[in-house]
């Protein structure tokens, strides 16, 4: 395909001229990651710079059509795009709810208005979204969720509580799952709606967890109005929205455990255990564990690429996106494990200079949730035996 | 390129898939071991084989083959492996016929490939001399003698030794045990004197044989490729025997898995199929997944050897060590999830597990692929 290699030599081209060399470094921590949103601030002007470039090329979206500031790419070019980027060690320009989950919920679900209005904020980077999904009482259940919506002629009236809504604290708008019918059946009277969090009524609070971070929050909605175009989808249907979505958070997650531009961690672990003369890592069975996990993931990376290409091809389960969330998870728990390995004690260190401030610790710990949000493990294992193994209900 | 099967190779496996399960099914590998056959596998299917075009498969169409490439070879195998055919397929149409055609010389492309393209000649590769696959402990040596060679040394678990017609036998023309270079590849005849082969009835019931060699003398043309530079041409061969293993490991698994699936839907305990039960349905779930990833990259491996042979080690190391690891896990899983009657000679699953054990070890365990791709990765 000629075509193709055209579009790989231009695409590195552009890249190499255009991302600039601090944007080529593996992000350390969280606060590496450009999120956006309307209280974004940059971290440094080549975070605005690499942003800026990449949402005129459309490339913050690359395969989003480019009526709504997509870059309208094939699936074969974002491919090649993608693979330019981690060669050349790029990072992402911007990392969002909206690119990861609410666009293509929107993209199949949203009115023609919806999509126009709100997608294009998505790729530049300007609204901040987060998703008001599980409960105190609805987690791996998530469909006996209980905050409501009432129809109050020209509004919704939305009461009830979120808990785990990731970045609550920093979100300008959330999407969210509300109980619009109390009466029908648990799947069937649930809506899908998004609003604005500095509403009037709707407050968040931070959780602190073992990391000593506060990723999560506890989401509070007290006698919120919602205009009711803001209801996405059709009354009542909202669950088929939520599936839908659910499948490209367990991409999102699972893909965590495509170790992409990290450093290689027989590399890592060189430098803090020495090698032997014959250049092999000092300790044998660390270097055993991590030649084991690194064929997985090289597997589970090539399983990603053929899992889009099936979808792709019409050939695709839809249930085959728990294998990656669950498989991308463990995965990635088994890095952070290795990590730590071979960190030994200078890893375990929590408040020093050293180690900033115990970022590996806070990462390896940080990972520990990746098995139980969006579904627990269990969860997807249910999904797998059900849905594509066709196993009976017990 | 999509990390599928194209059209054409999914007909291909589609055809190679009823025709197996027609004429090389599991009661023909119970025929073939309660009967004690001297060849070990069946001489009519392979003439069908060669009917198919699948002796030739990797054998240029100047030479009479249909020169497909490793995708194509792959998709045989996994079939290979579904229903536990015995077959020359691996050993002649892959590792002698990949040998060949890489690096032999004109003379003897023109002798060996059409014959086997024509499905004439059975061929073998004698590469390991111990327990485990170590390529570089080669210990066999070729002496200079006249205007040709003398070889001294024992060979063991060649695939199909007994019955092959010629042997591609790696011995040390120079260094010691360990050098990576000083290999160089012969093609011998089996009945030169000096020669013994003692065949070995294996576990799976599939062919194998010990190869002892006492001053066998060689024309110097029976080298094939370079005095001292065989171990490149090894490396590529071990390569494609990886990924074929790999491919046929898969099918191994798959079909112990499917088995198993069927059953746990069909076997009643405590009123219930016991496919109810959350504890095996994570465990089938688990497995499902293990599966999957392997064959992403097993399908990787090999498109990684049809279309950059030269640098598809890594790929090929990822994909024996999974296929090793995952189907492994299948058969075991397989046997008990059956209960009682998995461990029962009756019952096919048994067979299974067999194989799995003997092809997981073949050209290298997981241990093996592990370590060597730590090296290539430089820790």
């Amino acid at each position: 395909m000629p075509d193709l290699e055209t579009f790989q030599r231009d695409a590195r081209a552009w890249l190499e001229a255009n991302c600039p060399p601090e944007m080529r470094t593996p992000p350390r921590n969280e606060e590496d990651r450009c999120w956006g949103g309307k209280r974004w601030k940059f971290e440094s002007a080549a975070q605005r710079t690499w942003l800026e470039r990449m949402v005129a090329k459309g490339w913050t979206v690359p395969e989003w059509p480019t009526a709504y500031g997509g870059g309208g790419l094939s699936r074969e070019e974002a491919k090649v795009l993608r693979a330019e980027m981690r060669s050349l060690g790029c990072r992402s320009p911007l990392d969002s709810f909206g690119i990861w989950m609410l666009g293509p919920a929107l993209l199949k679900y949203g009115s023609e208005e919806q999509k126009r209005h709100y997608l294009p904020q998505i790729t530049r980077g300007e609204i901040r979204w987060c998703q008001g999904y599980s409960e105190p009482n609805a987690g791996s259940d998530l469909a006996s969720l209980q905050t409501k919506a009432e129809d109050k002629g020209d509004h919704f009236l939305i009461n009830g509580q979120k808990i785990w809504t990731s970045y609550a604290d920093k979100a300008d708008w959330i999407f969210c799952l509300v109980r619009t019918d109390p009466a029908a059946k648990k799947h069937e009277g649930i809506s899908f709606l998004l609003f604005d969090m500095t509403s009037q009524g709707v407050s968040t609070k931070p959780i602190l967890l073992i990391s000593g971070k506060s990723p999560f929050c506890e989401t509070f909605f007290d006698n919120v109005k919602v205009p009711k175009n803001q209801l996405v989808g059709t009354l009542n249907k909202g669950w088929d929205i939520a599936k839908y979505l659910l499948t490209h958070e367990r991409d999102m997650i699972g893909s965590m455990g495509d170790g992409g531009a990290n450093r290689p961690l027989g590399q890592v672990a060189a430098q803090s255990l020495g090698t032997t003369a014959a250049g092999e890592l000092a300790d044998p069975m660390l270097r055993a564990d991590i030649a084991h996990f690194e064929i997985d993931e090289a597997a589970f990376r090539m399983t990603m690429e053929r899992a889009g290409d099936m979808m792709k091809a019409g050939q695709g389960n839809p249930a085959f996106s728990s294998v990656l969330k669950y498989y991308g998870t463990e995965l990635n728990k088994r890095r952070h494990e290795l990590l730590m390995s071979a960190g030994g004690t200078d890893a375990l260190e929590w408040e020093s200079d050293r180690s900033h401030n115990g970022a590996r610790a806070r990462n390896w710990l940080r990972t520990k949730a990746n098995s139980i949000e969006g579904g627990t493990s269990e969860v997807q294992l249910n999904i797998v035996a059900k849905r594509i193994l066709g196993l009976p209900d017990a | 390129m999509a990390l599928l099967l194209t059209e054409e190779q999914t007909m291909l496996r589609d055809s190679v898939r009823g025709f197996l399960a027609d004429h090389g099914p599991i009661s023909q590998l119970r025929r073939l071991r309660d009967s004690r056959d001297p060849v070990g596998f069946s001489r009519d299917l392979w003439a069908q084989f060669a009917d198919m075009g699948l002796t030739g498969l990797l054998v240029p169409e100047a030479f009479g083959g249909t020169g497909l490439g490793h995708v194509e070879a792959g998709l045989v195998m996994e079939e290979i492996g579904r229903n536990l055919t015995p077959s020359p397929f691996l050993a002649t149409a892959l590792l002698a016929a990949s040998a060949i055609a890489r690096a032999g010389s004109v003379d003897q492309k023109s002798t060996y490939l059409p014959t086997i393209a024509s499905g004439k000649l059975i061929a073998a590769v004698a590469v390991d001399e111990g327990p485990k696959h170590r390529p570089h402990a080669i210990e066999m040596t070729a002496k200079r003698h006249g205007n040709g060679f003398v070889l001294d040394g024992a060979k063991a678990m060649v695939v199909d030794g007994h019955a092959a017609d010629v042997m591609i036998v790696a011995a040390r023309t120079s260094g010691t045990a360990g050098d990576k270079g000083g290999i160089t590849l012969f093609l011998v005849n089996p009945k030169t004197a000096g020669t013994a082969i003692e065949r070995t009835i294996m576990v799976d019931a599939h062919n194998s044989a010990r190869v002892e060699f006492r001053g066998v003398a060689v024309d110097a043309d029976a080298v094939l490729g370079d005095v001292d530079q065989g171990g490149d041409i090894l490396a590529g061969v071990l390569n494609v025997g990886r990924a074929a293993v790999a491919a046929e490991l898969v099918g191994v698994g798959e079909e112990a898995f499917s088995r198993s699936i069927a059953y746990l839907t069909e076997r009643t305990q405590f009123g219930k199929t016991i496919g109810q039960f959350q504890a095996l349905q994570h465990r089938a779930a688990h497995l499902y997944s293990e599966l999957e990833i392997t064959r992403s990259a097993v399908l990787k491996a090999l498109q990684v050897l049809d279309d950059d042979f030269a640098n598809a080690t890594a790929f090929v190391a990822i994909a024996k060590a999974r296929a090793g690891k995952s189907s492994t896990l299948a058969v075991q899983e397989a046997v008990q999830m059956h209960g009682g009657m998995g461990m029962t000679d009756a019952f096919d699953i048994g067979l299974f597990m067999k194989r799995a054990r003997v092809a997981q070890e073949l050209f290298g365990d997981f241990n093996f692929q592990a370590v060597a791709l730590a090296q290539l990765k430089q820790y």
